[in-house]
């Protein structure tokens, strides 16, 4: 081993500066918090805020660098830029509307917040990972940290069930994660996703048993995370039961760095035996855009609503998955919209909530647009975007993803996508029919005083609109990450190490 | 196959071996049970009242408490051990390591954990 080399331990450790950023602010936060008073957690908000900005910017200086980092166990590429940047920006938003919803609801600000950039941390590392373990550890890290928040308010008994449902599938699913990626180290020998690669594009694993098995189980583990068809029976409750800023997280955050780490393993690394997996995933995702979209119908809680509806997301974000390689791309810019969009709707319904329940029901959104205009036109647009209406950002997500399903031939699955994509035009637009044609509801109260919050709904309607109207650099950075994700497995030799 | 023959004696051997001993025992070992010998074997300690019995919550505290601490030290043996060859790397990691910890003890401390009323 060398002596201490300044220079060779600045480059290693680039890659991870914005980790770096997030793990002491988590730490500061939680000390600075310890004497502040729960309805008095803003400033520690306003530290989270800052901090991920600065994590935001170190992630910027990682765009454009190749190879891997710690022996491997890191990746550097645009592909683990793009997502952390997307992950950071989600956690900016989650954490601008908690700003008064935390101190009004006394949730304790230090554990909120250190919490929440703890889970910040995970999902980044499962986005930078470079092994099996490393992903398992991010995946641990993002999901041990969200059981606790989704419980957070301890005297809310259905916050209390949220948690314990969630901990207690979650921990289920991520034994099996964690027994997929034993029996594909068994069956490839090494748990590096470069070397994982090199093994089963020599075609020497054939149809390995134990690497099926393994290959399997992980559909399981990730599937349970993106809350797929039939693995998602704790999302709708685990959903409507946390706090809402949590909800708006897990719906996104949750769900960015699963499909991160489960589109670089699969669709890069297991690219080569698609055959064996595309199967599988063709009918998770038809069954879970069906399931997803048909029980959405029926619901009353704009909560439970919006759990369905991501995980109908889900399924549209999985058949770009089962269509193989060339959809890469689409499935990134169709992530990076639905985050803008889902991060709005849920900043409209907190604006709606007060204290407990009240505000929760699709009901109480009854003629809003007479009274808030401009709130309701901002969920207009949210609620347009996820029906996948011109010339929102859900439209062309939505347009990519099945144009490119449907040039590698897979007709029948985009069939069902777009019969789908009517199904969900009802419900969303029952909640605008509610809002322009009905009178009743609940009045929004104290909107003037939380300016934070009314910047998440803003910023989120301006960003659906531009990806949607403009999309151009959005989909060509998309690409960029998502071949420099394929490009550096290929060349993983050049490793940024001394 | 002929490799784990030895493994398929020893395995053989070892049951006869414990199966011919218990059965000797049972057939021509004295039994004379009394209260003390039926009582549940406790290291020792004259037990005392029903494992059911209740206790304070706040041991879970000083459990958690003891677990960050045990498992540090189960990370700093491997590397005290190994200190000459890691070097000045693995020494700064492991003051690193060892500061996110006591972060963790900071905070347990200021919230109180550390107060048994």
């Amino acid at each position: 081993m060398s002596p201490f080399n300044l220079a060779a331990i600045n480059f290693v450790w680039l890659p991870i500066l914005p980790l770096v950023v997030v793990t002491v602010a988590a730490m500061a936060v939680l000390l600075a918090g310890v004497r502040v008073d729960d309805s008095e957690s803003e400033g520690l908000g306003l530290l989270t805020l800052a901090s991920l900005a600065v994590a935001f910017v170190f992630t910027l200086g990682i765009l454009g660098q190749y190879g891997v980092a710690f022996a491997g166990a890191i990746s550097v590429d645009s592909f683990s830029a793009f997502f952390e940047l997307v992950i950071l920006i989600a956690a900016m938003f989650t954490v601008m509307m908690s700003l008064d919803y935390a101190a009004e609801n006394r949730i304790p600000g230090a554990e909120y917040y250190s919490l929440l950039l703890f889970s910040v941390l995970g999902m980044m590392l499962m986005a930078a990972a470079g092994d099996l373990i490393v992903i398992f550890l991010g995946l641990e890290t993002m999901s041990i940290t969200v059981y606790v928040l989704a419980g957070i308010m301890r005297r809310n008994a259905k916050s209390n069930e949220a948690a314990i449902k969630y901990f207690l599938l979650g921990a289920f699913s991520t034994g099996f994660l964690l027994y997929g990626i034993a029996l594909v180290y068994g069956a490839t020998g090494t748990i590096k996703l470069g070397p994982i690669h090199d093994a089963l594009a020599s075609g020497a694993m054939g149809s390995n048993p134990l690497l099926l098995a393994g290959i399997g189980m992980m559909v399981i583990g990730f599937g349970f995370k993106v809350a797929a068809v039939p693995f998602h029976m704790w999302a709708p409750d685990v959903y409507e039961g946390a706090p809402t800023p949590v909800t708006a997280f897990m719906a996104v955050g949750v769900k960015l760095a699963a499909f991160a780490a489960f589109i670089r393993v699969f669709m890069v690394d297991f690219a080569s035996v698609g055959a064996h997996w595309q199967t599988v995933l063709w009918v998770i995702a038809a069954l879970t855009m069906t399931g997803g979209n048909l029980i959405a119908v029926v619901q009353t809680n704009i909560k439970r609503m919006l759990a369905y509806s991501a995980i109908a997301h889900a399924g549209y974000l999985l058949l770009g998955m089962a269509a193989g390689v060339r959809s890469g791309p689409a499935i990134l810019y169709y992530l990076l919209g639905y985050t803008f969009t889902n991060l709005g709707a849920f900043s409209v319904v907190i604006a709606l909530e007060r204290r407990g329940e009240a505000g929760n029901q699709i009901s109480d959104f009854r003629g809003l647009a007479a009274r808030q205009p401009l709130l309701a036109g901002a969920m207009a647009i949210f609620l347009l975007s996820l029906t996948g209406v011109p010339p929102m950002a859900g439209f062309v997500g939505k347009f990519y993803i099945f144009s490119e399903a449907l040039h590698q031939g897979y007709v029948g699955l985009v069939i069902i996508a777009v019969l789908n994509s009517v199904v969900s035009a009802y419900y969303y637009f029952y909640v605008l029919v509610a809002m322009y044609m009905q009178e009743g509801g609940v009045e929004v109260e104290r909107l003037s005083a939380r300016p934070a919050l009314v910047a998440a709904v803003g910023l989120a309607a301006l960003a659906t609109i531009l990806i949607g109207v403009y999309p151009q650099p959005y989909i060509a950075s998309a690409a960029n990450a998502f071949h420099s994700a394929s490009g550096a497995e290929g060349s993983h030799s050049a490793a940024l190490e001394p | 196959m002929t490799t784990w023959y030895p493994v398929a004696v020893t395995l053989l051997v070892a049951g006869v071996i414990v199966g011919v001993m218990c059965t000797i025992n049972m057939l021509i070992g004295p039994k004379r049970p009394g209260a003390i010998k039926s009582e549940a074997f406790e290291c020792g300690n004259p037990p005392s009242g029903s494992a059911w019995g209740r206790f304070s919550v706040r041991f879970y505290l000083t459990a958690i408490l003891f677990l960050i601490f045990d498992v540090e030290v189960i990370f700093l043996y491997p590397w005290a051990v190994e200190l000459r060859y890691l070097g000045m790397f693995g020494f700064v990691e492991a003051l690193i390591f060892i500061a996110i910890l006591c972060v963790g003890l900071l905070y347990a401390w200021q919230r109180g954990a550390l107060d048994w009323d």
